[in-house]
């Protein structure tokens, strides 16, 4: 019983257990709606997207298959760790998205328009990201404009600014509103698939941006936990009036830690765009989900970047699987709607670490919660010194 | 048989996860006496307040009204049996007026209309009554914070409470506030109402209180009458060893200046004039000197223009010959370590654990840092805990501990070792014992002389007349932003360093003794204030 508590109690242990209980929260919740449809359905269809890509019939097929979910982890990955990494300097990157499409922009402009190869294409994605970031940064560290408010007014701009850019007669598909394919208008933009897409059933949309947004992950996770830098962005997320005293630029730190996260984001839409696996439609008119998605991520991977690892991975697969979900059964809106509650439910991983946390301290003799901010810092008052 | 009581918090028991904050504690409130809680920080006068408020609900033990047993489960049912407390930080409407305060949630409406008539009647009849003067139409805002407090105590006679809980209420008020709050305890008493008086200052409770209950780290030590107990057996029982009140100090060998300020302007945040204005002074190697006033007296604003937090709208700072006007925060720290006011906001980086608010000040030196940016950890975990041993800074987990998870006075410790540590020659030292207790106070005090013996300046910051009296070589006095007079603490009575604390007497020359100047105006000024 002693060692089951304490177990309970292990933070990390919490993070997975929280996530696994939202996981099944909102497959059950998903799975009442597809009832409530259709009964007869419902358990194929839930099945359908758990599986994802074993539900194809052959080997290959489900090797390539998940090759597809695995190309789109990675930009989502990386909009996860743009989110995360401003969340741990206590900034909520709600413009991801804005970035993210500064970084598409910028990336396939490059790509198309100047015939640039795919590194400098990635390059120029992630200064635009950063750019795009470090305005929100700007206007907060300076202007004390909120990060979310700023952050989803420029998703909008963007948005807009890069149908506009993409529409160009270098860019644009005139027979269509997407941009011309990379494979024909430039290869040496396509991110290299290192032979990585042999072990996918061919599909060459497997490239090492799956590697690399992995070793971004780690990235992330070492500068935050074991560099200077990280110290004092940490330092400037969590008490920004003790930053100051402590002599470091805190307004510096702000614009630094979102172009980073716009980086990040930026590379995550070259991830996506500059592996040939889609076009960006220029007569889009909303914003694009990866980097709202990435906010799921970021919570289900317990705010830790190896965690959205594993969170981004989920996700992606989840949306792939709800894709497949047999239309003649279910209107087309469903494989969307399933996945989003599940996405909505994972935003609730705090929530259940909250309540896990009362339940314990409940059954520790009725106190209040421990690691409940305000009433520990009660606790640490009555207690007074001693331990 | 004792006189019926009041009120009867009987063996009560209130633990948290780990800790027993109220261990068996039995406190009886006579009718018609001021009873005193005496206790240092963390020995659960708070908790048991909370209790007695139906803020906290105790596991064990029973409340008591006039005898019968009472559940509180929350404040309301606190007021509906007429307990009222009047709070450490006024709970005011800062742009409503005295009488609005007053009356709210308890307004009577005739078809959703204010009854102001009848409330201010009883506003006035009560004022008068008990002394307590206000002025129920001036904005909270605008008055003193003598006035608002009395303001709150109006608040809970008007809603007829008999149970007085005056929380720490002499924390904020000058000498002649706190003589004056004294008065109107008695009056109060003397209309049969029934106090309890929470506080850690033994000359308060001696002048004021018929017993006193003391606690210590949550246990119930004792209830006395405070005319047959000494003020050391009183600090005995709350501390639990005997404590050296006074500060033991050689005469200050002042040599050479470490910090000149001149003419120093700083501009305010609240307001459109300036928090200080025209500040020129010296501190010398091997000298405590202490900025005394009242809170709010741009002291704040001083410390930030100081250290760099916030410019100078004019004026020079030199540190060690050089000029440090312009420097940054990071270049000042080079020679200048400062305690700061708020540990919480400034001092601490409360989700980080105690090892790197250790290193608060110094993580970017190669001693913390390597060459390629990576933090020396197992270096910033030895370095954490040789200042935690030296300086005694106690915590569940030692390095590791979240500093949020610490006491406050351990905090405080924890930062006065960082910044006693490090390489400096001029220590700020802002109100460095607020909140502590009187053993860790007489830790702190002795840290301040030892620094100034080692050659130091010490720069000491202070609300805490003790402290001012006690502890610095030379007393300067900050009233509206100005320094209005410098004092020897050995000269001078505090009954005089009220007098300049509330802006009633000013010597504009150095030497307190030779020439004191009472400019008529300033004292006007004054009179109308409290007028008001």
């Amino acid at each position: 019983m002693k060692e089951k508590k304490s177990l309970l109690k292990n933070p990390s242990f919490q993070s997975i257990l929280t996530s696994l209980i939202c996981i099944v929260l909102g497959l059950f919740i998903g799975f009442i709606v597809l009832l409530m449809i259709n009964p007869a359905g419902a358990g194929v269809a839930i099945k359908t997207i758990l599986l994802n890509f074993l539900t194809r019939a052959s080997a290959a097929a489900q090797m390539k298959a998940l090759g597809n979910t695995l190309a789109k982890t990675a930009p989502l990955l990386m909009c996860a760790l743009s989110i995360c990494f401003c969340y741990k300097v206590g900034l909520f990157n709600i413009g991801a998205p804005g970035q993210y499409e500064a970084g598409a922009c910028i990336g396939l402009y490059a790509a198309l328009a100047w015939h640039c190869n795919w590194v400098i294409c990635l390059l120029l994605a992630a200064i635009a990201g950063a750019v795009v970031g470090s305005i929100s940064g700007a206007l907060k560290a300076y202007r004390n404009v909120n990060e979310v408010i700023s952050g989803i007014m420029l998703n909008w701009i963007m948005l807009y600014l890069t149908n506009m850019v993409l529409s160009g007669k270098k860019v644009k598909d005139p027979a269509s509103p997407y941009t011309i394919k990379l494979a024909s208008g430039n290869k040496s933009a396509l991110i290299p698939t290192a032979g990585l897409n042999k072990l996918f059933a061919n599909n060459t949309t497997v490239t090492i941006a799956i590697p690399l947004a992995i070793l971004f992950a780690i990235l992330i996770w070492m500068i935050l936990s074991k560099t200077k830098f990280g110290y004092e962005l940490r330092a400037t997320g969590f008490n920004k009036e003790a930053a100051k005293y402590a002599g470091m630029k805190e307004k510096q730190n702000i614009i630094v830690t979102l172009a980073i996260g716009g980086a990040l984001a930026g590379i995550g839409a070259a991830f996506l765009f500059l592996t040939g696996y889609q076009e960006w439609s220029t007569t889009q008119t909303s914003v694009p989900g990866m980097g709202f998605n990435g906010i799921a991520a970021t919570f289900l991977g317990g705010l830790h970047p190896i965690g959205t690892i594993f969170a981004s991975f989920f996700i992606q697969s989840i949306t792939d699987g709800g894709a497949l979900i047999n239309k003649s059964v279910y209107p087309s809106q469903i494989s969307d709607l399933i996945s989003s509650i599940i996405i909505y439910l994972c935003g609730f991983v705090l929530f259940f670490k909250f309540a896990i946390n009362n339940w314990i301290s409940k059954k520790d003799k009725g106190g209040p919660n421990v690691n409940d901010v305000p009433v520990k810092d009660d606790a640490a008052k009555a207690e007074g010194g001693e331990k | 048989m004792d006189a019926p009581y009041a009120i009867e918090m009987v063996n009560i028991t209130k633990r948290f996860p780990g800790i027993i904050a109220n261990d068996n504690i039995t406190l009886q409130l006579k009718r018609g006496e001021i009873h005193a809680l005496l206790g240092e920080n963390g020995a659960g006068k708070s908790t048991l307040m909370s209790v007695l408020f139906g803020l906290y609900q105790a596991e064990e033990g029973v409340i008591k009204k006039d005898g019968k047993e009472v559940k509180i489960n929350n404040p309301n049912d606190a007021n509906d049996l007429g307990i009222g407390m009047v709070h450490q930080h006024f709970k005011l409407v800062q742009c409503f007026t005295v009488l609005e305060n007053i009356i709210l949630g308890v307004e009577s409406t005739k078809n959703g209309i204010l009854q102001m008539d009848e409330a201010r009647a009883k506003v006035k009849a009560l004022s008068e009554k008990y002394g307590l003067q206000v002025d129920p139409d001036a904005k909270i805002e605008d008055i003193t914070v003598g006035m608002q407090q009395r303001t709150e105590i109006l608040k809970m006679l008007f809603r007829d409470n008999e149970i007085l809980i005056f929380d720490e209420p002499t924390a904020v008020l000058t000498p002649q506030e706190i003589e004056e709050l004294m008065e109107i305890m008695k009056n109060l008493r003397a209309e049969g109402k029934s106090i309890l008086f929470i506080t850690h200052k033994l000359n308060e409770i001696k002048a004021v209180a018929d017993r006193v209950t003391v606690l210590r780290r949550g246990k119930y030590i004792g209830t006395v009458d405070v005319a047959n107990t000494s003020k050391e057996e009183m600090s005995r029982m709350m501390v639990g060893r005997d404590v050296n009140m006074v500060v033991d100090k050689t005469p200050a060998k002042p040599k050479d200046v470490i910090l000149k300020v001149e003419n120093m302007t700083v501009a305010s945040k609240m307001h459109s004039n300036n928090a200080v204005k025209n500040v020129s002074f010296e501190v010398h190697e091997g000298e405590i000197v202490c900025i005394a006033g009242i809170d709010g007296n741009g002291q704040t604003e001083f410390v930030y223009g100081l250290t760099g937090m916030e410019p100078l709208v004019d004026g020079k700072i030199t540190l060690c010959g050089e000029d440090i006007t312009k420097e940054s925060i990071r270049k000042r720290s080079k020679l200048l370590s400062h305690i700061p006011e708020d540990r919480h906001k400034h001092g601490l980086v409360l989700d980080y654990p105690l090892e790197y608010n250790m290193v608060l000040q110094r993580y970017y030196q190669p001693e913390f840092t390597s060459k390629a940016g990576f933090l020396k950890r197992g270096e910033i975990r030895a370095y954490s805990e040789r200042l935690e041993k030296e300086f005694d800074v106690r915590s569940g987990q030692g390095p590791i501990t979240i500093a949020r998870a610490m006491s406050g006075g351990n905090q405080q410790k924890a930062i006065i070792a960082r910044e006693v540590d490090k390489d400096h020659k001029l220590l700020v030292a802002v109100q460095p014992t607020r909140g502590l207790d009187v053993g860790a106070i007489e830790g702190v005090h002795k840290q301040l002389i030892a620094e100034r013996d080692e050659g130091r300046a010490v720069l000491l910051i202070s609300l805490e007349l003790e402290e001012v009296m006690n502890v610095p070589d030379r007393i300067l006095v900050m009233y509206e932003g100005e320094i209005v007079g410098e004092l020897d603490p050995k000269k001078t009575t505090v009954e005089e360093l009220g007098l300049y604390m509330a802006g009633a007497k000013r010597n504009v020359t150095i030497d307190a003794n030779t020439a004191e100047i009472e400019p008529s105006e300033v004292v006007d000024t004054a009179a109308r204030k409290e007028e008001a």
